[in-house]
C-alpha cells in the first residue's frame, strides 16, 4: 500500500536542537497524518455545539430568547463563543490548522507523485513464487518481448531487462487522490476568499414599495472584510406584487403551496425596467449578485388621525408572523406626531378571522381571507425623543395609558374605523399589502468552490476505485524442444476483494496463449460478472 | 405545480407498504431458518476459497476447522432447509416489488418526487438497502446478511408507518425543486449503503472468534468497507448537490444549518474510517467502531436532527 510506505514517522522530539530544529520539527508534527485525522476529527466536533445552540447569525431571536430564559448559563456559553460557534476563534484555529495541516501533506506529496509518475515499474524481484499471487507453467516460444507485448495491450507500464517484465498500472489511483486532496485544499480556499470579498444583507420590501441596492437600504448588512460600499451592484427594483397560495381544504389546509414575487428590476441606474417574477427556488441574478426570496408576512395599511383630527400615521405597517400555520401576526404603529398626545398602537393582524368559542377572535387560514385587525390603542409619551434607537416592532406600554383593548371587541375589517374614546383620535384600516424578505448575497467564492467540489468528487472516485497492482515476469531460457518456463508473480497496492486476483489469472490466461488473448479476456469479463 | 392527489393510488401506496413490511418479515424468518439449518458455510468449497484469497489468512484457517463443529456434514439437515434460502430471496424480492410499489404509486398520486417528507425518506431508505442487498447477493456470496437487512428494513418502514406517517400532499415552496431529485436521491442512495456497511459492522462485533454460521470476521470487515468505498463518493455528492440546492433556495451554499453541520460531521466521519483503514493500517475491531460511530452521525441526522433540532430543513413534516 502506498501510504504505509509513504507514511512518515513520528517525529522524534528533537531533543539539543535549535529553533529552526524546533520549528521544522513543529511542521512535521503537524503535517503528519496523525495530526491531520486529529484535527479533522476536531473539526467535526467543533461544528457539533453549533447544531445544539441557537446561533446568532441564524436565528438571533432564539438567543435573545436563551439570554431571557437562563441569563447565568447564557452568559457563560456567550464567553465560549458558544452562540457564535462558527465565527469564533477556536473554530478558525481548527480550521487554519487543518489547512495548514492539509497544504503541508498535500504539496509535498504532489511533487513526489510528479516523480513518481514517470518513474518506471521496479526490477523483478529475485523470488516471484514468495509475492502474494504467483504462477508458473511452461509456454513454446515466450520471449521477453512477446511477454511485455500481451502485458502492454492491457496497458501495463511494463520494463523488460535480462530475462524478465517488470509491470505496472493504475496510476490513477494516486493521481486521484492528489486532485482530492488538494480540490479540498482550494475549496477551503474558495470558502475563506469568498466571506473575505462578500457580502450579504436582509431587506424587507412591501408591496409597492423599491429597493435600491446601497448600504444604507439593508435592514441588516454583513459585508466581508475586503468590501467596500462602493463595490455594490447598482440595481434597484420595486414590488410590484406578491401572491402565496396555500392548501384550502383537507388535512394539510394551510400548508403553503408557492410564493411568487414579481419585481420591476432595473439593473443600472438609467437601465430600462424588466419584470422578473422571484420564487424560493429561483433567485434574481444580477451580475453575480443573488437576491432571494426568504420569507412574507402582511403589512396592513392604516390612517390614523389624532385628537385635532390631522392625519398623524398613514401608511402600510409590516406585521410580523407569530403563527405559521394561521399567520396571525402582530405589528407596532407610533404616532409621534399625534396631539395632544401622543399614540402607540399594538396590532394583531388575522388574515381569515372568525369568533372562537371563548368570545375572541382567531385566525383559521394563512390566507387573507378575511383579513381583520385587532387594535390595542394607548397614549402617553412614546420615549422617543430621548434619542435611543427603538425596535420598530416593539411599544415600551408601561408608561402609557391603554385607551383601548380590543382583544374581546369584534376586530376592524378593512374599511372600517375605531373611534379612540376621549376624542382622542381614530384609526381605520384602510387596506392589506403584503410584503417579502430578501436576502441578497455577492459571493466571488461561489464558483470557484463549485469547482473545487467538482474536482473532489473526480478525484475522489479515481481515488477509490482504481486499484494499483503489479506483475513481474521471469522468462527461462529455452530448452532444446523451444518450450520455456515461465514465472508470473503479481501484488496490489491497494487492499480489495478477489477482484485482483481474477484480473491476475486473466494475465496469466492471456501469457499461455498470447493468440487467445483477446478471447481470454472477454472470457474474464464474463466470468467477473 | 400539481396540487391535486389522487387518492386511490395514494391508498395503494399504503397498502403495498404494509403488504412490504409483511413481506420483509416472512423473508427474515426465511433467512435466519436457512442461516441456521441451511447449508453449513464451510461446506460450501467455492466460499472456502474466497475466504482462503480473502485478507486475512489466519480467518481461513478458522474456516476450515469450523467445518467438523458446525455439523452442517454429520447431521441430517430437514428436507425443507435446503430450500430455505431460495425462498427467502425470492420473497425478499417480492418484498422489494412491494416497497418500489409503494414508492411509485406515493410519487404519482402527489406528482412529484416521493421523498418530500420522514416517512417517504425513510421507506425509500429502506428501499435502496434491501436494493443495495439484493443486487450484491447476485453477485457475491452475501445471503447470510439477509435476515439482518430484512429486519433493519422492516423495523424501518414499520416505525416510518407508525410514527411518520402524513397523508399524501404536496410539499412547501422550498421543496418543489428539481434538486430533490439530485440531492435527496443521492442521500437515500448513500444510506442504503451505509446500512449494509453498518449491518456488517454490527455482525462484526456480535460474532465470536472460532464456528459460527456467520462468515469470518474479515469478510464481514472487507464487506463493510467495499459497501463505503461506494456510498462515500455518492454522498460526498449528496452534500455537494445539497450546498448546490441551498445556493437556490437560502442564497448561500453552506450555512452551518443543523443538518449540514451534520450531514458534514458524517461525512469526515467517513473519511476518517477510510483514513483509518487505508493510511493508518487500521484494521478489525478499531475501524469497525470507527465505521459505526459514522454510522451512527447517520442515523442521527436521519432522526434526531430532524425531530429534536429545528433548524431550515425542519420542514421534514414529522407529524
Ligand atoms: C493533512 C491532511 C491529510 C492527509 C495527510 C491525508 C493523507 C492521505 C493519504 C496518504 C491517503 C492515502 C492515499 C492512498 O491510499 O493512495 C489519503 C486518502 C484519502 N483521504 Fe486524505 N489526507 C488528509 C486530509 C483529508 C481530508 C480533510 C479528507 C476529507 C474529509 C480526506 C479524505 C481522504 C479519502 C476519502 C481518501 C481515500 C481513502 C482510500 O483510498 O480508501 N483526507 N489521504
Amino acid at each position: 500500500m502506498t501510504s504505509t510506505e509513504e507514511l512518515r514517522p513520528d517525529p522524534a522530539s528533537p531533543a539539543g536542537l535549535g529553533p529552526l530544529g524546533w520549528m521544522r520539527w513543529a511542521w512535521r508534527l503537524l503535517t503528519s497524518m496523525r495530526t491531520a485525522l486529529i484535527l479533522l476529527f476536531l473539526f467535526a466536533l467543533a461544528s457539533v455545539p453549533g447544531s445544539l445552540y441557537p446561533q446568532r447569525s441564524i436565528s438571533p431571536e432564539k438567543v435573545t430568547q436563551y439570554f431571557t430564559d437562563s441569563p447565568e448559563l447564557a452568559r457563560w456559553l456567550d464567553r465560549l463563543w458558544l452562540f457564535d460557534v462558527f465565527t469564533s476563534p477556536w473554530f478558525a484555529a481548527t480550521y487554519l490548522l487543518l489547512f495548514l495541516s492539509l497544504a503541508g501533506c498535500v504539496l509535498p506529496r504532489a511533487s513526489v507523485h510528479l516523480r513518481e509518475l514517470r518513474r518506471r515499474p521496479p526490477a523483478a524481484p529475485r523470488n516471484l513464487s514468495r509475492l502474494p499471487r504467483h504462477a508458473s507453467f511452461a509456454a513454446e516460444g515466450a520471449t521477453v518481448e512477446s511477454v511485455a507485448a500481451v502485458l502492454r495491450r492491457r496497458r501495463f507500464r511494463t520494463v523488460t531487462g535480462p530475462g524478465w517484465v517488470a509491470a505496472e498500472k493504475g496510476y490513477l489511483r494516486e493521481t486521484g487522490n492528489l486532485l482530492f486532496h488538494a480540490a479540498l485544499l482550494a475549496l477551503l480556499v474558495a470558502v475563506g476568499a469568498g466571506g473575505l470579498y462578500g457580502y450579504r444583507g436582509n431587506v424587507l420590501v412591501v408591496e409597492g414599495n423599491g429597493f435600491a441596492n446601497t448600504v444604507a437600504a439593508y435592514d441588516r448588512y454583513i459585508p466581508g472584510a475586503q468590501v467596500s460600499a462602493e463595490a455594490l451592484e447598482p440595481f434597484h427594483f420595486t414590488l410590484k406584487d406578491f401572491q402565496a397560495s396555500y392548501i384550502a381544504t383537507g388535512e394539510r389546509r394551510g400548508q403553503p403551496l408557492d410564493f411568487t414575487a414579481r419585481l420591476a428590476v432595473s439593473d443600472r441606474p438609467g437601465a430600462p425596467e424588466r419584470t422578473h417574477v422571484l420564487k424560493v427556488n429561483e433567485p434574481l441574478d444580477v451580475a453575480g449578485t443573488q437576491t432571494y426570496l426568504l420569507g412574507h408576512g402582511y403589512a396592513p395599511t392604516f390612517k390614523i388621525l389624532d385628537g385635532k383630527g390631522q392625519v398623524a400615521f398613514e401608511g402600510p405597517v409590516p406585521c410580523l408572523p407569530v403563527d405559521q400555520v394561521t399567520y396571525t401576526s402582530e405589528c407596532v404603529i407610533k404616532a409621534p406626531d399625534a396631539e395632544p398626545d401622543q399614540l402607540g398602537f399594538l396590532v394583531r393582524f388575522l388574515p381569515t378571522a372568525l369568533p372562537a368559542a371563548d368570545g375572541t377572535w382567531v385566525s383559521v387560514f394563512p390566507g387573507a381571507a378575511n383579513p381583520t385587525a385587532q387594535v390595542f390603542a394607548f397614549s402617553g409619551d412614546l420615549g422617543m425623543r430621548s434619542g435611543e434607537p427603538q425596535s420598530v416592532y416593539r411599544l415600551e406600554t408601561t408608561h402609557l395609558k391603554p385607551l383601548v383593548m380590543g382583544d374581546k371587541t369584534k376586530p376592524l375589517a378593512v374599511g372600517e374605523k375605531l373611534e379612540l374614546p376621549g376624542g382622542a383620535g381614530s384609526i381605520q384600516l384602510t387596506g392589506v399589502r403584503e410584503w417579502i424578505s430578501l436576502q441578497i448575497a455577492h459571493d466571488p467564492g461561489r464558483l470557484p468552490a463549485l469547482l473545487a467540489a467538482i474536482l473532489s468528487v473526480v478525484g475522489l472516485v479515481l481515488s477509490l476505485t482504481v486499484r494499483r497492482r503489479r506483475v513481474w515476469v521471469r522468462v527461462g531460457e529455452p530448452g532444446d524442444d523451444g518450450v520455456t518456463t515461465v514465472e508470473v508473480g503479481g501484488l496490489t497496492r491497494t487492499e480489495g476483494g478477489p477482484a485482483f486476483e481474477e484480473e491476475f489469472d486473466r494475465v496469466v490466461t492471456a501469457l499461455q496463449s498470447p493468440g487467445a488473448a483477446e478471447a481470454a479476456a472477454r472470457e474474464g469479463v464474463r466470468n467477473a460478472h | 405545480m400539481p396540487t391535486e392527489v389522487d387518492p386511490g393510488l395514494a391508498g395503494l401506496s399504503d397498502t403495498l407498504i404494509l403488504a412490504t413490511v409483511l413481506l420483509y418479515v416472512v423473508a427474515m424468518v426465511a433467512y435466519a431458518l436457512d442461516l441456521a439449518f441451511g447449508r453449513a458455510r464451510t461446506a460450501d468449497p467455492e466460499r472456502r476459497l474466497v475466504a482462503a484469497g480473502g485478507v486475512d489468512a489466519a480467518d481461513a484457517a478458522t474456516g476450515t476447522a469450523e467445518a467438523p463443529a458446525a455439523g452442517g456434514e454429520g447431521r441430517e439437515r430437514p428436507a425443507w432447509a435446503a430450500r430455505a434460502g431460495a425462498v427467502a430471496v425470492a420473497l425478499s424480492w417480492l418484498g422489494w416489488a412491494a416497497n418500489a410499489g409503494a414508492v411509485v404509486t406515493r410519487g404519482v398520486a402527489v406528482g412529484r418526487w416521493p421523498w418530500g417528507n420522514m416517512y417517504e425518506f425513510v421507506v425509500a431508505i429502506c428501499l435502496a438497502a434491501v436494493t443495495a442487498f439484493l443486487l450484491m447477493q447476485a453477485r457475491q456470496p452475501v445471503r447470510f446478511l439477509g435476515a439482518f437487512v430484512s429486519a433493519a428494513a422492516a423495523l424501518g418502514i414499520g416505525f416510518a408507518v407508525r410514527y411518520l406517517h402524513v397523508q399524501a400532499g404536496p410539499v412547501v415552496p422550498a421543496l418543489n425543486s428539481y434538486w430533490i431529485a439530485i440531492h435527496v436521491s443521492a442521500a437515500i442512495i448513500a444510506s442504503g449503503l451505509f446500512i449494509i456497511a453498518g449491518t456488517s459492522g454490527i455482525l462484526f462485533l456480535a460474532r465470536k472468534d472460532g464456528p459460527s454460521r456467520l462468515p469470518g470476521r474479515a469478510e464481514l470487515e472487507s464487506l463493510a468497507h467495499r459497501a463505503i468505498v461506494l456510498a462515500f463518493p455518492v454522498w460526498t455528492f449528496a452534500v455537494i448537490a445539497g450546498a448546490l440546492w441551498a445556493d437556490k433556495a437560502w442564497g448561500r451554499y453552506w450555512g452551518w444549518d443543523p443538518k449540514e453541520v451534520w450531514a458534514f460531521i458524517t461525512w469526515v466521519a467517513y473519511a476518517a474510517y477510510l483514513h483509518a483503514r487505508v493510511t493508518a493500517g487500521w484494521r478489525g475491531k478499531a475501524a469497525t467502531i470507527v465505521q459505526l460511530i459514522a454510522f451512527a452521525t447517520l442515523l442521527f441526522n436521519l432522526v434526531g436532527v430532524n425531530i429534536f433540532i429545528s433548524g431550515l430543513h425542519s420542514y421534514a413534516q414529522v407529524p
